[in-house]
């Protein structure tokens, strides 16, 4: 069976799967939503602090939910034994786990994407502003989940797994909420968002490429 | 054939068996016995790829698994403790996806086919979390009819099963080895299979 096929067949299985726990899907957004307005009830209502922290906000919520939903990348999997089947399938694992990195950041990442222009409306982005902030959104959250799935994959099965992954995973977060939130920051102050976007992407393209080896590498020490 | 030479199995500070030397050739059916705790599980992970032998080699066709990884895999089915079945699909979902991220391509009528093989034809759309511990694990075993796999590595495939699905278990183990094919088996209940002398490895010896 080819490549794309094995994944297709994965990412059905996943998408699938999320629609009948549609909970585990709405309860990150809602974190997402909620984080973000919980900082103009602390910060104070003023309009121009609020614009200038918008995006910076929205992207540091971003990263918080989709931290919110790494464990349950492999752990569903690893405890009900799908993964060791995963494993023994003649596919490259590399291929499987690019696909399931997929399913994962369309389930918990697209989401965030989609609301995210509400936020900005409520923190008082300009339009341009908020294009920007979706497009960083779109190319900074599928590097959270490909950084986040070597964190699931090292800490499958331990106890306090979710406390470690944060602690392993959010150091490598930092590139990705400086060049987003420094977008839409270039943005709005009429700097441009150019450079902070093409580095963004450049990350993705890094991202991509490498992590799926790492979380093969790594997932192969959670399994034995 | 499978081969595996000179293996050692270490967890943690013990040592669980060194020096184990075993052959299994076209027809063979390998019953792995010993005490809880005594490695066999291990062993059976060793055997499948899924845990690297702390010394030694397991071959199969004369290859290092590790090598033939590919084709090793595409011929082999693993049954663990854990069915591999999920809760949330139901058991037709379930046996169709796991088929086809194995790269087997199955057509509608053989996964109900399988699963009414094994009894389970009444309930192909039940979601699998209202299927007993015995249920699932016959959905996890009807994979092993659609895989067409040369090697079956089974680990305590019997447990949790009724009279009949033993006797339907032991009647399907006894067809696989009469086509030729091959399984290494833990189990801790008798396995009576006509025709079919099994090969006995004891690691509590």
């Amino acid at each position: 069976m080819s490549t794309s096929q094995t994944v297709i067949v994965l990412l059905r299985r996943e998408l699938l799967l999320a629609m009948r726990r549609r909970g585990d899907v709405l309860t990150v957004l809602f974190f997402f939503v909620i984080v973000a307005s919980l900082f103009p009830l602390g910060v104070g209502p003023d309009p121009k602090l609020l614009r200038l922290m918008g995006g910076g906000v929205v992207w540091v919520s971003a990263l918080l939910a989709a931290m919110l939903s790494l464990g349950r990348m492999f752990a569903s999997d690893h405890a009900d034994g799908t993964l060791e089947q995963l494993v023994l399938t003649p596919t490259p694992p590399v291929v499987w786990i690019t696909g399931k990195i997929l399913a994962h950041w369309l389930v918990s990442g697209v989401p965030l994407i989609l609301v995210a222009p509400v936020l900005g409306v409520q923190f008082g982005l300009s339009g341009e502003a908020l294009g920007v902030l979706v497009f960083s959104l779109l190319l900074g959250t599928p590097v959270l989940s490909l950084i986040g799935a070597i964190g699931a994959a090292l800490t499958l099965g331990l106890r306090g797994g979710g406390v470690l992954v944060s602690l392993l995973v959010l150091p490598l977060y930092i590139p990705v909420l400086i060049f987003g939130a420094g977008a839409v920051d270039g943005a709005m102050s009429g700097l441009g968002a150019e450079a902070h976007l093409s580095l963004l992407g450049g990350i993705l393209i890094l991202a991509f490429m490498l992590t799926p080896w790492a979380v093969s590498a790594a997932l192969r020490i959670s399994i034995e | 054939m499978l081969e595996g030479k000179d293996l050692a199995c270490v967890r943690g500070e013990r040592t669980l068996f060194t020096h184990l030397n075993f052959t299994l050739r076209e027809g063979e059916l390998l019953l792995v016995q010993g005490a809880n705790g005594s490695g066999k599980t291990s062993l059976l992970r060793m055997v499948c790829g899924l845990m690297a032998p702390e010394s030694g080699e397991v071959l199969w066709r004369g290859e290092k698994i590790g090598a033939a990884r590919e084709s090793y895999h595409a011929e082999m089915a693993y049954f663990g403790h854990s069915p591999a079945v999920k809760e949330d699909l139901s058991a037709f979902e379930n046996l169709d996806f796991a088929c086809r991220l194995a790269g087997i391509p199955v057509k509608r009528e053989e996964v109900k086919g399988a699963l009414g093989h094994l009894g389970l034809g009444h309930c192909l759309n039940l979601p699998a979390k209202s299927l007993s511990q015995g249920q699932r694990r016959r959905v996890a075993l009807s994979r092993l009819l659609l895989a067409k796999a040369r090697l079956w590595i089974l680990d305590e495939p019997l447990t949790a099963l009724d009279q009949a699905a033993l006797k339907l278990v032991q009647s399907l183990l006894g067809e696989h080895l009469r086509q030729g094919g091959m399984a290494v088996l833990t189990t801790h209940q008798p396995v009576m299979i006509p025709g079919i002398a099994p090969k006995i490895l004891d690691l509590s010896a």
